[in-house]
């Protein structure tokens, strides 16, 4: 165990730092769910991270990536955090897609979507959920029936994040006539495909971040099926463990959080409730604890190991200290809390914003609920 | 950066494991309860037999010389089985702290001799009757008694394997060890090592529910398929999850004595013996009423939990030291694994 950083590690952090010091923009962008004009500046920023070749660190060279090790991506997103650089557009391609991809996609299939990915050109939705299967997500009755060298595409997905504004989704369909596991693929299309339906869903926040999505007969190549026909399930619960394990909440969102509360409770202390310090330096023990987590699955991921089913743990762990933490910081704010940004008297950091954004978290990737029984079961050995 | 144990660090805990495993079940400890003992002497016998006394001792004092981080896994699998004998306090804090005053003393030379620590911390001594010899503190100087020259007032715990006691001692008759006691990082081992403790507690009040629940049937199915017992258990597992790497990064921080160590050893007491009493008390609620009751094994679980909660600084304490280093030290997500002298 050698909890220090190498100097060739302390060399690259520098050199993020350096680059990101000079092309951060000074002004925070419009949200990407907010507007289309968010959105594309969003986009914007994922290409210039990609002059800089830091679209996607730990995708190999030939993909667009630069091939760094996982230790590397965490010093990356330590610094990204720390500049306040913007949140990733093409997080759903790039956290999601691009690993399962590198995974399973033929040389072909990688040649065609992971260099667009990294570069921002294609942003991607996800089309899992739909309103009959969400967190049963094995419920899909979404079809494919493959017809010459093409697929065509039938159903009804939901709740499909970033999907009003994004070039491309991946979603799970079914072969007519399985059931449940069986005969799912994992599929991808262009949102602008003849066929395809985009409808808005505003979330809590009013942005549009959600949309159902109706396909009637959309034909796409067979080409941009992921692994093998009826392999969907088994490449999508992959998806799911970079999603949870490790990929989807670095631990530096919640490190640069618990640092802006320990300021506001500074600024606070003399008129609040002294018994929320304790909250204060709760949520900055939190916040360290998940990033020790992290490091220590990095590090075990690099010495050969696999994660498992030990990555349910990471979610119900990040979203649960995220609202505990926003919460402390409403109410260290007391009456400011409940004003949004534009307010006259509002705070400089918009709290309730991200409170509400927190309480999302133990919904989305699969809820709370259902992580803690992929624990009792597959950690703990509980009967189905 | 390498976060993982090597093969010799397993080797050690598993070596620590097998031999509770086999020694330490519950049915020994009910015997030893009603047989009033605190300390089982052929079991004391072959932990010293094995050597795991001698990890973090020294070498110039004829140990191992091996690290915090080995030791703690170590404590682990004794909390595992509520191990009553002190090999924590005396091989992980006292022997160590004795060594560092008198590397020639011939205590040392017996591994068999448990050395039981006075703490200014800590208003009780625990095992200071069967200890060989008491290291006692005034004035940041370290002296050192047999229990035969002090007076010992026993105070009962809730744990029935921790024989605790006010002493009440006169310089007279006991030898000065020195002025040189670093009794900071005597409290550091012990709260590191009480965490790992903590762990095992948590970890087998986990896996006893569990165990249960898989047996246990109610409405026609075992209890363990129910939804409600599932998220007890499975939110006492993520609180041991995000417990553990904060025990072992404190561990491996200790040597460095600043604020940043301070903090993450602070940090791992509390939420190891948090995620403790969690799980005990999921583990008696998964046990029904059973769980209340004197037969089934979860208590003392609970009973270790709570006694290493307030000892060795409370939790108060420890939070403070914590915000200490969170108040007056830059903060961050490149701050992980900073060290003070970074910021000199």
């Amino acid at each position: 165990m050698d909890l220090t950083y190498t100097p060739e590690q302390q060399a690259f952090r520098a050199e993020v730092r350096a680059w990101l010091t000079a092309h951060v923009p000074a002004q925070p962008l419009e949200h990407f769910d907010a507007t289309r004009e968010g959105f594309e500046a969003h986009r914007q920023w994922e290409k210039t991270l990609k002059s800089g070749d830091w679209g996607m660190v730990t995708w190999p060279v030939e993909y667009g990536g630069r091939g760094l090790d996982l230790i590397q991506w965490l010093i990356f997103e330590e610094e990204y955090y720390r500049a306040g650089a913007p949140g990733r557009v093409n997080q759903n391609g790039i956290f999601l897609l691009g690993p399962t991809l590198i995974e399973f996609g033929t040389h072909e299939q990688k040649q065609r979507f992971l260099p667009s990915m990294a570069s921002g050109e294609e942003i991607w939705a996800q089309a899992w959920s739909e309103p009959q299967a969400g967190s049963d997500l094995a419920g899909v009755r979404a079809t494919c029936v493959q017809d010459g060298d093409d697929y065509v595409l039938n159903g009804h997905k939901i709740w499909s994040s970033r999907a009003v504004f994004a070039d491309w989704a991946f979603g799970l369909f079914r072969t007519p006539g399985t059931e449940r596991h069986k005969g799912l693929s994992l599929i991808f299309f262009p949102l602008d495909a003849p066929g395809v339906t985009v409808n808005a869903i505003k979330k809590i926040n009013g942005h549009v971040g959600f949309a159902e999505i109706f396909l009637e007969n959309v034909r796409v190549p067979a080409f941009n099926r992921l692994g093998d026909e009826g392999q969907g399930w088994h490449i999508c619960m992959a998806t799911a463990g970079f999603e949870r394990g490790l990929m989807l909440r670095s631990p530096a969102r919640y490190q640069v959080a618990a640092k802006k509360l320990a300021e506001l409770w500074t600024a606070h202390k003399n008129s609040a409730d002294p018994a929320l310090e304790a909250d204060v330096v709760r949520a900055h023990m939190n916040a360290d604890a998940y990033a020790l987590n992290i490091y220590q699955t990095a590090s075990r991921l690099m010495a050969g190991a696999k994660i498992g089913p030990e990555a349910s743990t990471n979610k119900i762990f990040w979203s649960e200290l995220d609202i505990h933490l926003t919460q402390t910081a409403l109410a260290i704010l007391g009456p400011v809390a409940e004003l949004t940004h534009d307010a006259p008297d509002a705070a400089p950091v918009d709290w309730i914003d991200d409170y509400i954004f927190a309480l999302a978290g133990p919904i989305y990737a699969g809820s709370n609920e259902i992580q803690r029984n992929i624990i009792a079961e597959r950690m703990l050995g509980l009967p189905r | 950066m390498d976060f993982t144990l090597n093969e010799e660090q397993l080797m050690f805990a598993e070596t620590a494991r097998s031999l509770f495993a086999d020694s330490c079940t519950p049915d020994h400890w009910r015997k030893m309860m009603e047989a009033g003992q605190a300390i089982d002497p052929a079991r004391w016998a072959s932990i010293v037999e094995t050597g795991l006394t001698l990890v973090l001792l020294p070498e110039s004092a004829g140990g191992i010389g091996l690290s915090e981080v080995d030791f703690a896994l170590i404590a682990q699998e004794a909390g595992y089985v509520a191990l009553p004998e002190p090999l924590v306090e005396s091989a992980g804090v006292a022997a160590p702290m004795l060594a560092s005053l008198a590397p020639e003393h011939e205590l040392l030379g017996d591994p068999m001799a448990a050395i039981a620590i006075a703490h200014p911390l800590n208003p009780f001594v625990a095992n200071a009757d069967s200890a060989a010899a008491i290291i006692l503190h005034d004035g940041g100087e370290a002296f050192l008694a047999t229990p035969d020259q002090v007076t010992l007032v026993a105070q009962s715990s809730i744990d029935p394997f921790r024989r605790l006691f006010r002493v009440e001692w006169n310089k007279a008759n006991a030898t000065s060890l020195g002025k040189g006691a670093d009794w900071d990082l005597a409290l550091d081992r012990a709260s590191v090592f009480n965490a790992a403790m903590g762990l095992g507690l948590a970890q087998r009040a986990v896996d006893l529910a569990v165990d249960y629940a898989k047996d246990r049937q109610q409405f026609g199915k075992p209890i363990g398929s129910y939804q409600a017992v599932k998220h007890h258990l499975a939110s006492a597992q993520v609180a041991i999850e995000f417990a553990r790497p904060v025990v072992m990064a404190a561990a491996a921080d200790i040597g460095h004595r600043d604020a940043q160590a301070r903090a993450r050893v602070s940090h791992a007491k509390l939420v190891a013996l948090e995620a403790a009493d969690k799980a005990a008390r999921a583990s008696i609620q998964v046990h029904g009423a059973m769980g209340y009751s004197w037969e089934v094994d979860v208590h003392l679980f609970l009973k270790r939990a709570l006694a290493l909660t307030q000892s060795w600084g409370t939790p108060a304490f420890h939070r403070a030291r914590i915000a200490d280093r969170l108040f007056n030290q830059p903060a961050g997500p490149d701050q992980t694994f900073a060290r003070e002298s970074d910021h000199a």
